[in-house]
Parts: C-alpha cells; sequence; structure tokens
C-alpha cells in the first residue's frame, strides 16, 4: 500500500498496463507534451514515446474514430477526453460504432477502448464544462460505464477497464484528482467491472451514492450515527453493468434507501436505480425510496448558484431522517 | 507589412485513359494482363447483375431496403482491384460489387440485407469492414486501421469508400485531417455520383471539385473518370503504391453517376430528369469496358449467363437458410454475456420456439474468435 492521489492512482494504473501490454496507447488532446490537462498522463510520453501517447487535433469525433479502427484490429488505446463535456462531439462514434460494432459484424470485430477524462460538476466551470456525462452512456447497450470514486479504485477499475474486451466509459473527476488514499502497489492489482462496494455498513437505511457524493454521503452518515441512525453506504463503481444484487441485498437488510446523484434527477442514474429496487425489493422496503438529485437545470456559473444545484450535505440529511421517521418499523 | 500573394503549388489533377466514345489514350493505358482484365470485367458484370436482381427480391420482399450499386461499378471494381487479401478495404453501404470481389459469399450479403447477423460477419482472413450506415463515420476507423499498420511496421494499405454528400461531414474532414498528420497508408475514395439522396452536388459543396478538398489537408487528390475502370485503376495503382511506399495518404475523387434509386425506399424520379439519367446510361461503364474487351479479343463467351448461374445458385443457398434465431439477439452485445441480457435472453427463450437446425452451408453465428485478438502482420 501507498498513500497517493487520485490522479496519480491513474497514472499509475496507465504506466503499469503500458508496461505490461504494448498493444495499450494513450491517445487524446494535449496527452502527451503538457502531460494531460489534469496532468493523469505525466510522464508517459517521456517512458513511452510518441507513438505511444499520441497528441491529436482537436477532434473528438476524430480521434474517437481512429481509437475505434485501431482497437478493432487489437490495439488497445486508451482515449482522453478533456472532460467529457466534450465527448459529446464523439457521441456518434461512441454509440453507433464503438457500442455496435461487435454486435454488427456477428462477433467478428470487439472494441477493445477506454474512453477516459473527468466529468461531473467541478468548481465554477458552468453550464457547458460540468455536466454529469455517465446518463448519456449507461443507456447504451454495449458500453460499460464507469465511475471510480476513491484512488484505489482508480487504479483497480482503470487497469480492469483497459483489459476489458469492450469500449468502457470511465468518466472522473475534478474535484477528486487531488484526493488521497491507499492504493496496494500490486501490478496485478485489479478490481472487477460490475462489482459495487459497501463502503460502510449500518442497519437502518442504505444510501447508494458514487464519486463526489459518496463523500458526501460519507460525511451525513458519520453525523446520523451521533443521532443513533445507522447508515449503510453502497458504492455502485460500475454503472453498467450494474451490480444489482449488492444493492438489492443492502436494502433487504435495511428496510430503507436513499439515491444520491450530483446531476439532474430527470430520468437519472437514481431513477433507475429506485426502478429496480421497487420491482425487486417492493415488499422489503418501509418507505418509498428517496432520490436527492442535483437542480433540473443547466449547471450555474455563480459559485453560491453551483453550491445550491449540487446536492448538499444538508439534503441527504434530510433525505435519510425522512425515510427513517416513515412508518413501518 | 506586406500584402503578397503566396505560391503553394496546388494542383488537381483529372485522370481519363477510355471515353464513352471508345477512344483510348494508349499513353496511359495501365499495362494489365488480360487474365486481369477478364477478371475486373467478370467482378464489373457480376456486381450489376446481383444488383438488379437484389432490387427484385427486395420488391418481393425477400431482403430489406439496400443501396443499388448500378452505374458505380468501374469506381468500386477499378480501386478494389488494387488491393491484397491482407489490404483493408472499409466500405459504406453501396459497395456490394467491390465486397463480393474481397471475398464476401454472395449468399452471405443476401443474408446481411435480410437482416441476419451472420451476414454482416467477414471471414477470419478477410481484412473488410463490414457495411456502416452513418455516414462518414467509417472514415476515421480506416485512419485507425493505417495507424495500428503504422504501430505494428506491417505493410498493409487501407481503402476507404464513400460518397460525395459523405465530405460535407466533420469525421470526412477530421479523417483526412489526421491522416495527413500522421501520414498513414489510407486510400480515400470518394464515389461522387453527383446525388447525396435528392441533394445534388452543388447544393453539397461550392468547390469546384471533390479532389482539391485534399490539398487543404496536405494530401495529394486526384479526379478521374468514374466510369473509367482503367483510369479508376490507374489512379488507385498508384495512390496504394504510394502509400505502401509510405509516402502517405491519397483522396480519389471518382467522377460517376447513381443509375438506379438511392434506397429500394427512394423514387428519383421526384429529383431528378429521365434526360439527365439517359444521358449518363450512355457513358455506362459496362458498355465501354466490354468494348474494349472486345476490340482486344479478350471477351469470355457467356460471361454473362455464367454469372446469372452463380447468382441464382447463391439466391437458392440463400433462400434455404432458416429465418434468424430469436437468441442470437443477446448474441455479440458484449464480449461476455451479463446479468441482465442473461435474463431478458432466458426469458426469451422460455417464450419463443426453438430455433431451427441450421444447414451445413452456413457459418456458425457464435462462437467466433475475436478479431481484435489477432495481429495483422503477415
Ligand atoms: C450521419 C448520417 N446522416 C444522414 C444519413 C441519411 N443518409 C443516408 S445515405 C445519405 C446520402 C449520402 O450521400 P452520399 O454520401 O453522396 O452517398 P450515396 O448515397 O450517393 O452513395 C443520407 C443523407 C445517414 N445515413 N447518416
Ligand atoms: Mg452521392
Amino acid at each position: 500500500m501507498a498513500a497517493m492521489t487520485y490522479r496519480e492512482a491513474l497514472n499509475l494504473a496507465l504506466r503499469e498496463e503500458m508496461r505490461r501490454d504494448p498493444r495499450v496507447f494513450v491517445i487524446g488532446e494535449e496527452v502527451g507534451l503538457y502531460e494531460g490537462a489534469y496532468k493523469v498522463t505525466q510522464g508517459l510520453l517521456k517512458e513511452f514515446g510518441g507513438q505511444r501517447v499520441v497528441d491529436t487535433p482537436i477532434a473528438e469525433s476524430g480521434f474517437t474514430g481512429v481509437g475505434i479502427g485501431a482497437a478493432m484490429v487489437g490495439l488497445r488505446p486508451v482515449i482522453e477526453m478533456m472532460t467529457f463535456n466534450f465527448a459529446l462531439l464523439a457521441l456518434d462514434q461512441i454509440v453507433n460504432s464503438a457500442a455496435k460494432m461487435y454486435y454488427m459484424s456477428g462477433g467478428q470485430f470487439n472494441v477493445p477502448i477506454v474512453i477516459r477524462g473527468p466529468g461531473g460538476p467541478a468548481a465554477q466551470l458552468a453550464a457547458q464544462h460540468s455536466q454529469s456525462m455517465e446518463t448519456y452512456f449507461y443507456h447504451v447497450p454495449g458500453l460499460k460505464v464507469v465511475r471510480p470514486t476513491t484512488p484505489m479504485d482508480a487504479k483497480g477499475l482503470l487497469k480492469s477497464a483497459i483489459r476489458d474486451d469492450n469500449p468502457v466509459i470511465f468518466i472522473e473527476a475534478e474535484t477528486l484528482y487531488s484526493v488521497k488514499g491507499e492504493v496496494p502497489d500490486d501490478p496485478e492489482f485489479l478490481i472487477p467491472l460490475g462489482k459495487a462496494l459497501v463502503r460502510r455498513e449500518g442497519t437502518d437505511v442504505t444510501v447508494i451514492a458514487y464519486m463526489g457524493m459518496m463523500y458526501r454521503a460519507m460525511e451525513a452518515a458519520e453525523e446520523l450515527e451521533k443521532e443513533g441512525i445507522s447508515v449503510e453506504l453502497v458504492d455502485p463503481r460500475t454503472l453498467r453493468p450494474m451490480d444489482t444484487e449488492t444493492i438489492i441485498g443492502s436494502v433487504r437488510k435495511t428496510h430503507r434507501a436513499v439515491v444520491v446523484e450530483a446531476g439532474a434527477g430527470f430520468a437519472g442514474m437514481g431513477s433507475e436505480i429506485v426502478a429496480f429496487v421497487t420491482e425487486q425489493a417492493f415488499d422489503d422496503l418501509d418507505a418509498p425510496v428517496e432520490r436527492v438529485t442535483g437542480a433540473n437545470a443547466p449547471m450555474p456559473y455563480a459559485r453560491n448558484l453551483e453550491k445550491l444545484k449540487t446536492p448538499s450535505k444538508d439534503k441527504i440529511l434530510a433525505a435519510v431522517r425522512r425515510v427513517c421517521n416513515a412508518n413501518g418499523s | 507589412m506586406p500584402r503578397i500573394t503566396l505560391e503553394p503549388r496546388f494542383q488537381v489533377e483529372y485522370l481519363s485513359i477510355l471515353d464513352s466514345d471508345g477512344n483510348l489514350d494508349t499513353a496511359l493505358e495501365p499495362k494489365l494482363a488480360g487474365e486481369d482484365l477478364r477478371a475486373l470485367y467478370r467482378a464489373m458484370v457480376l456486381g450489376r447483375r446481383l444488383d438488379e436482381r437484389m432490387v427484385r427480391l427486395q420488391r418481393q420482399g425477400r431482403i430489406g431496403t439496400f443501396a443499388p450499386t448500378k452505374g458505380q461499378e468501374a469506381s468500386q471494381m477499378g480501386s478494389a482491384f488494387t488491393l491484397r487479401r491482407i489490404d483493408w478495404m472499409v466500405p459504406s453501404f453501396r459497395e456490394t460489387a467491390a465486397m463480393i470481389w474481397r471475398g464476401w459469399p454472395i449468399e452471405k450479403l443476401l443474408l446481411f440485407f435480410a437482416g441476419h447477423l451472420e451476414g454482416g460477419q467477414p471471414a477470419l482472413d478477410q481484412h473488410d469492414l463490414p457495411i456502416t450506415i452513418p455516414v462518414a463515420t467509417q472514415l476515421p476507423h480506416a485512419v485507425g486501421l493505417a495507424y495500428a499498420a503504422q504501430y505494428r511496421g506491417d505493410d498493409v494499405v487501407v481503402m476507404a469508400y464513400f460518397g460525395d454528400g459523405a465530405t460535407s461531414e466533420g469525421d470526412f474532414h477530421e479523417a483526412l485531417n489526421f491522416a495527413g498528420v500522421w501520414h498513414v497508408p489510407v486510400v480515400f475514395v470518394c464515389q461522387n455520383n453527383q446525388w447525396a439522396i435528392s441533394v445534388p452536388l452543388k447544393k453539397q459543396t461550392h468547390s469546384r471539385t471533390i479532389a482539391q478538398k485534399a490539398l487543404a489537408y496536405g494530401l495529394p487528390g486526384i479526379q478521374v473518370d468514374g466510369n473509367d475502370v482503367l483510369a479508376v485503376y490507374a489512379a488507385a495503382r498508384e495512390a496504394v503504391d504510394r502509400a505502401r511506399a509510405g509516402d502517405g495518404p491519397t483522396l480519389i475523387e471518382c467522377v460517376t453517376y447513381r443509375l438506379g434509386v438511392h434506397t429500394t425506399a427512394d423514387d428519383p424520379t421526384k429529383y431528378r430528369t429521365d434526360e439527365e439519367v439517359a444521358m449518363w446510361e450512355q457513358k455506362d461503364p459496362l458498355t465501354r469496358f466490354r468494348a474494349y474487351l472486345e476490340k482486344r479479343n479478350l471477351l469470355e463467351a457467356n460471361v454473362e449467363q455464367r454469372i446469372d448461374e452463380e447468382i441464382a445458385e447463391a439466391v437458392r443457398r440463400f433462400e434455404s437458410a432458416p429465418p434468424a434465431d430469436p437468441l442470437t439477439m443477446f448474441d455479440h452485445v458484449y464480449a461476455e454475456l451479463p446479468a441482465d441480457l442473461k435474463a431478458q435472453r432466458e426469458a426469451m427463450a422460455a417464450r419463443e420456439p426453438a430455433a431451427p437446425a441450421r444447414t451445413g452451408e452456413m457459418p456458425p453465428p457464435s462462437p467466433t474468435p475475436m478479431r481484435g485478438q489477432r495481429l495483422t502482420r503477415r
């Protein structure tokens, strides 16, 4: 174990996988000489050279398409989106090509790419730069979608994503790059995709959250502990395929659930989680499942409005108290 | 500060070798063996006859909507003919003649157009991408294949097809730009058939040629008479050789014409005149090439008849294929079957009758090794 930042953990994952497999290469805007807009590719150009750390023209659809082509003949590109907001320019390549090629070629061409970069609310980056982009991708059969909350997850999940034979959307967060945590040194340390994690055990209510919202939920849980409410925290880690089993198992134990997500709530991740919890564990519930989500508005630029748009610890506290005070137990 | 004229040496050539009146420029005539010329002609006739047959099959409801090739056989075959088997062909959706030449069995393409997944499955040793529908999106893939070749030191060349309308898409420009910057071995073949559904070329671009768009990206562009198979071949030969020698990409604009419908769901009488079509029928690539072969005493007897028989056989094999197995819906969505798909697959298996056994003729739908795990190196 070593203590390192989320950024360093991602960098280590890239470095280890590039050392391990000569087919892995990194491609995107500013990934080489500049070492990434958020410095995730620090030192890679120096170690691996310009053919494996490729600075591209500013053309998201173009370099995503190039990556798909290279992946179809057996390379394993890791494509960096400067931020995921700009992946919208590559949406056709991701949805119509990356996600469909294996299917439409009758299993002849798989597309083992990872598309990674930050997404979600940041610090005053405004409407076009702060969106929770996972919603655009997890709807699509053929894609896997990962949101790693901690440095350990960042390393273990990115390594698994690179080794995965499917296209993987891997969305990090600007606000987490400097978060520190313990990360295993073992170059074979992997976290399987599609496995949720119970980050905190509890008995009264299950709170499902990921990324920055998990840290906020963690603080809320500590505070609720003092009030005598025992919160179980579940982090899905992979949004597609979703580990419904772990979430349902936790709800069956606690009989109450709150989903927290940073993005706009309408047709968001919370909607899906509430739907399958209701379908599969209705009889176990003692209260309606609550969602704590971002407002259904674009992210404001103003600092005070930005704060109001995103779910706060107070909103999480209020939601948990509401479900715990509901009738049934 | 001066205001001066820069003198970039830009030029766009136009190439024609055999015109519709049978005039031949012997100085430019490519040195092709008689056997090659015959093979080219056979492939073009096969393209035409199959196309006509497929339109009938579609009208009878035996295959789905597709985009006919008629009129573009020289553009497709003149270019595809220059590829080796290990080179890559990246089609759009109208390259039936070239796809058959590259090794797709006729019945497999028919299966594709009838909606069977195995129809879209190239053989393992076939270096062809499947048909793609979103216009121009295959062009960055072609650059990716070429980047992979460069990455590994393979000497494969990639040839990518698209239409005149596709040159307005961002992916066209991004692909040419990447290819230029990276100097990768791609040949971009634009089949300028004058129409993008109902939109004529002059509404698509204000450029005098499509070929000149290459110049902005620092690559050579050439315009050829796309109904002259010798000219297309000559231009493609040059471009492929240049790419293989490490001298970078080329854009070839084949000036041709779609004699038939855009797709079988289209009625072109709504947007173009009979006179225009008749004018282009005079320039039919097959008539011209046939006369050339006749003059050189290279025409085979009964070639049309033998091709029709080959097509009839393939149609018979196609017709004997059982309907698609419902459970194949869940094949190849992911490299493995995730729990939610597994549950849906099981539910469907319980609802739907078992699929009929397949005849030995069709390739099994699964499992096939994943292509991506093979290297293209020779
Ligand atoms: C991205 C995208 N936009 C629109 C379409 C609908 N569409 C299919 S073919 C076509 C015209 C294409 O024209 P061109 O590139 O000249 O090729 P052609 O059909 O003439 O061979 C259009 C607009 C599509 N398939 N993909
Ligand atoms: Mg056209």
